[in-house]
Order: structure tokens, then C-alpha cells, then sequence
């Protein structure tokens, strides 16, 4: 039991299919692409607004920490991080039409998932650009981190997805169970502190947890203008090899049986 | 020469499962592995069609008619025997399938067209064409959930004959067309068959399956009962009929 090779133009395949998603997500929203923008700026103002009034742990920027672009630094790769593995998870079976009706390779289908979030995640990028710059961080040379970095992040939650979708076509209730486990994530990512906060013993719950390793190689790059320490670097690149390694595994094997179980 | 489309000794079978897909399920199963129900959706399947053939399949509802074009399509995967494809397969299995109510017709097109695995180039230089043919030009930019079945079986059929398969692959759906698509369509389909292309037709329409197709194959119980020519086929098929 193999699959046909499929002959055709992947990147015109996958062009088209993050421009349907796109197009079919902000056809019924009047504001359309501000969403992407409204959500981020809205947690970013009731954090810094709680954490810097309200408990005052953290004054402004006593610390030379500007608080909005600190947390923005943990908004953006959590939000992202949620939103491509949500989507990706479901996307085989709510792309049940296309599944058992047009021979197209079927792992294109959560990929294209994650890869729509990625038009919001530009906006956002850009979001958190412009805010540090505007609180007076200047573009430095390990800029150019950003790039691999985000690639890294990115193919990281392809094999999620990849992995998920396709156990989610047999067990349905995976999505809540990502869910649960998204819920928990929140609190292993330092969103809302730093990480030099975190007692010594559970900082390797930290390390070696990819979206915190994002979150923290983007505060090295953006608020101290140092480059990211060569572990951080590490850790993304096995996570990303190993999420698509095993995410590639469990979808080639499980993709067989799709058609008689969706 | 190749054989366009080739089964050999083709077995499918399903398993019949709750339909409940849910954690609950899965670990009964692993618990009690029972002997679920199995249903031999076809039951070794052979035939051959070399480039320019075109098959008919007749058979009564619920014969296998549907599970030998997925199979064929290489959206299930036989359970004993093999299938093997030389060229390009498309399918019309449904109508409109792979298109989105909410994209355009236009939009629908190039989607449709990339995942039949269409180039750009091919799309752009195709798209006049695919309208024309459709006659859908004055909806072309509405969104297709205003399109009639019709309309959008029409506009399946031109991207598919577009994507220039070397076998295609049909399931019961032309009939949705108008009579003067319909025309259109046969006309398509028999300068396809000149083109050395092959054709693989499902449909009750014993007279559409003579007029277009030399061979007839057909099943009963998911197993052949005849295959050979179609007018001989067809006319047995016929016979035992009420």
C-alpha cells in the first residue's frame, strides 16, 4: 500500500491553498486583516497594564526593559504556536471533501494549515518590530537571526500538526486534548517574566521547552541586541528535526486508512 | 506499450467500525480485539486498459462501482492485489468536489487546478478556455455557492478535461449538465478518446456507456460478472434486469 506520486507544482499548490484560507477567513470579517493585529495589542496592553500597575513587580522601564515589547516577545511565538497546531490538528478532518475526493498529497493539508497562520504571524512580526523600535531599540546585526529562528519554530509545529492531524482522524478527541496541553503551555512559557526569575530547579522544564527557547532567543535579539546562546539554537534545530522526523512517520503510516475513517 | 490503468487481482475490504472515532473506542478495541464485521467492498478485481480505452462500469447501487474509482483515483488503497497508473489521473467523483463555497469560480479554478497538479503557467494559459468551455463566464467572479449544480458540475468537468489527464476517471455526475453541455461534453470526451486518452465512466446509463465506451465491465457483490465488449455487456446487464 503506497501512495501515487503525485505530479504537480508544490508551490503553486500550497500558494493556492494558503491564499484560499486566507481569502475564505477575512471575506466575512469587516475589519479583516486588523484582527491579526487587535488580539496581540490587546493582551500586550491588559499584561503590561496588570504586571506594571497593577502588582508592580516590574516599574516601567526601571530596568531598561521596555514591558510591552517583553511580553510581546512571549505573545507572538505563544499565539502562533496555538493557532497553527489548532488548525493544523483539524485540518484533515475538516478537509474531509477534499480528502476523500481529490488525490492531492495529503500531508499538504496541515501544512498549508500552519503555514496560513504564518500571513498573521508576518503582521505580527512586524507588530513586534515596530514596537521596539519605537520604545528606542535599534536594528542590530543579529536581526538576521530572526529569519532561521522562525524557520525553525515554523517547521517545529509543521510536525505537530502533521502528527496530530493524522492521530486525530482516528481518535477525535485529540484537538481537546491539544488543547488541555496548550492551557498548560501557557504557564512553561516565560510570556510575563523573565526567565532569570525561574528557581534553578525547574529551569530545565524551560530549556528544554522549543516556544520558550523562541520566546527567549527573541528577547536576546530584540531588547539586549546580543545574539541568541548557541543552546537556544540547538534546541530549536532537534526539536524542529525531530517533531517533522516523527510527524512525517505517524502521517505516512496512518494516512493509508484515512478515506475509510473520516 | 504500457497499460494506462492496471488491476490485478484487486481486493478492498472494509472493516465496519461504531463511526465513533473517540479515545473510548480506540482503547475497547485494544483491549478486546473482536472480529468486527468485515464487508468485501470488491473481491479480486482484474482488468487492463491500454491508452485509448474507455470502460464502462455498470452495476446496481451498492456493487462497488464507487469503491473502484476511488481505488483507481488512489484515494483508498487496496487490501490484496495491486493497481498501477501510467499518466495522470483525474476524477470527477462529486459534484464540485475540492471547491469552496465561498471562493469564486475563478478562485475555484486555480485552486482546483493546483491540486490536479496544474502549473501556473498551465492555469493561466488554460483559464479562458476552462470559462468558455463551462459557459459560466457571467458568474465567473461570484462566489460559487450562487452557482446552480448545473453550473458548478460544469465548471468541474472544464478544469478536469483541462488538467489533460492521461485517464479519467467519471462518477455519474454529467447528467447534472444541461442537454446542450451534455452534447459538449460527449464532444470533449470523444476527442479525449482520439488523443489516445483513456476513460473510466460509472453510471446507470447503459445508453451513455455504449455510445461512449467500447469495453463494459460489470460488478455485482463487488465481483465481475462480465467484461467485455460494452454492447454485449451492456445487453446481459439488461437482461437480468426487471
Amino acid at each position: 500500500m503506497t501512495e501515487r506520486r503525485w505530479r504537480g507544482d508544490y508551490v503553486f499548490l500550497f500558494e493556492n491553498l494558503i491564499l484560499k484560507d486566507f481569502k475564505i477567513r477575512y471575506r466575512n470579517m469587516s475589519l479583516g486583516i486588523l484582527w491579526s493585529l487587535i488580539n496581540p495589542l490587546v493582551m500586550m496592553t491588559v499584561l503590561s497594564f496588570i504586571f506594571v500597575r497593577v502588582f508592580a513587580t516590574r516599574d516601567g522601564d526601571a530596568h531598561n526593559q521596555p514591558f510591552p515589547v517583553f511580553v510581546l516577545c512571549g505573545i507572538v511565538p505563544f499565539n502562533f504556536f496555538v493557532g497553527a497546531l489548532m488548525s493544523g490538528a483539524t485540518s484533515i478532518v475538516d478537509n474531509a471533501g477534499l480528502i476523500k475526493r481529490v488525490p492531492v498529497p495529503r500531508e499538504v493539508v496541515p501544512i498549508a494549515a500552519v503555514l496560513s497562520n504564518c500571513v498573521h504571524l508576518l503582521i505580527q512580526i512586524a507588530l513586534l518590530l515596530l514596537l521596539t523600535v519605537a520604545f528606542g531599540r535599534h536594528p542590530n546585526r543579529y536581526w538576521l537571526w530572526l529569519p532561521p529562528i522562525w524557520a525553525l519554530y515554523i517547521a517545529f509545529v509543521c510536525g505537530l500538526a502533521l502528527g496530530s492531524s493524522a492521530i486525530n482522524v482516528y481518535i477525535r478527541d485529540t484537538r481537546y486534548v491539544l488543547e488541555s496541553f496548550t492551557t498548560v503551555l501557557f504557564w512553561l512559557v516565560p510570556i510575563f517574566y523573565p526567565f532569570s526569575i525561574i528557581p534553578l530547579k525547574y529551569k530545565d522544564i524551560y530549556q528544554f521547552n522549543p516556544v520558550a527557547a523562541l520566546v527567549l532567543a527573541l528577547r536576546n535579539i530584540l531588547m539586549d541586541g546580543t545574539a541568541p546562546p548557541i543552546s537556544l539554537i540547538l534546541n530549536l534545530t532537534i526539536a524542529a528535526s525531530f517533531a517533522l522526523g516523527l510527524g512525517f512517520l505517524i502521517f505516512r503510516r496512518l494516512k493509508l486508512r484515512f478515506y475509510e475513517h473520516i | 506499450m504500457l497499460p494506462a490503468l492496471r488491476f490485478d487481482r484487486v481486493t478492498k475490504t472494509f472493516i465496519h467500525h461504531t463511526g465513533r472515532m473517540l479515545l473510548r473506542e480506540r482503547v475497547i478495541e485494544m483491549m478486546r480485539p473482536s472480529r468486527r464485521p468485515r464487508f468485501e467492498a470488491l473481491k479480486d478485481v482484474s482488468f487492463e486498459l491500454m491508452p485509448g480505452d474507455s470502460l464502462g462500469v455498470i452495476g446496481p447501487n451498492g456493487a462497488g462501482k464507487s469503491t473502484l474509482l476511488n481505488l483507481a483515483t488512489g484515494l483508498s488503497f487496496p487490501d490484496r492485489g495491486s493497481i498501477t497508473v501510467n499518466g495522470r489521473v483525474t476524477a470527477l467523483l462529486e459534484l464540485g468536489a475540492g471547491f469552496h463555497p465561498d471562493l469564486t469560480g475563478a478562485e475555484n479554478v486555480r485552486v482546483n487546478g493546483a491540486m490536479m497538479g496544474m502549473t501556473r503557467r498551465q492555469v493561466t494559459a488554460c483559464f479562458e478556455e476552462i470559462v468558455d468551455f463551462s459557459g459560466v463566464r457571467e458568474f465567473i467572479n461570484e462566489p460559487l455557492r450562487v452557482y446552480s449544480a448545473g453550473m458548478t458540475v460544469r465548471l468541474a468537468f472544464s478544469v478536469a478535461i483541462a488538467a489533460d489527464p492521461e485517464v479519467l476517471l467519471i462518477d455519474e455526475v454529467l447528467g447534472l449538465g444541461d442537454q446542450a453541455f451534455y452534447a459538449r461534453c460527449l464532444d470533449r470526451i470523444r476527442s479525449f478518446q482520439r488523443d489516445g486518452k483513456t476513460i473510466v465512466l460509472a453510471s446507470h446509463s447503459t445508453e451513455l456507456i455504449t455510445m461512449l465506451c467500447q469495453r463494459a465491465l460489470w460488478i455485482e457483490r463487488g465481483q465481475v460478472v462480465e467484461l467485455g465488449a460494452a454492447a454485449g455487456v451492456v445487453a446481459a446487464y439488461k437482461a437480468t434486469g426487471p
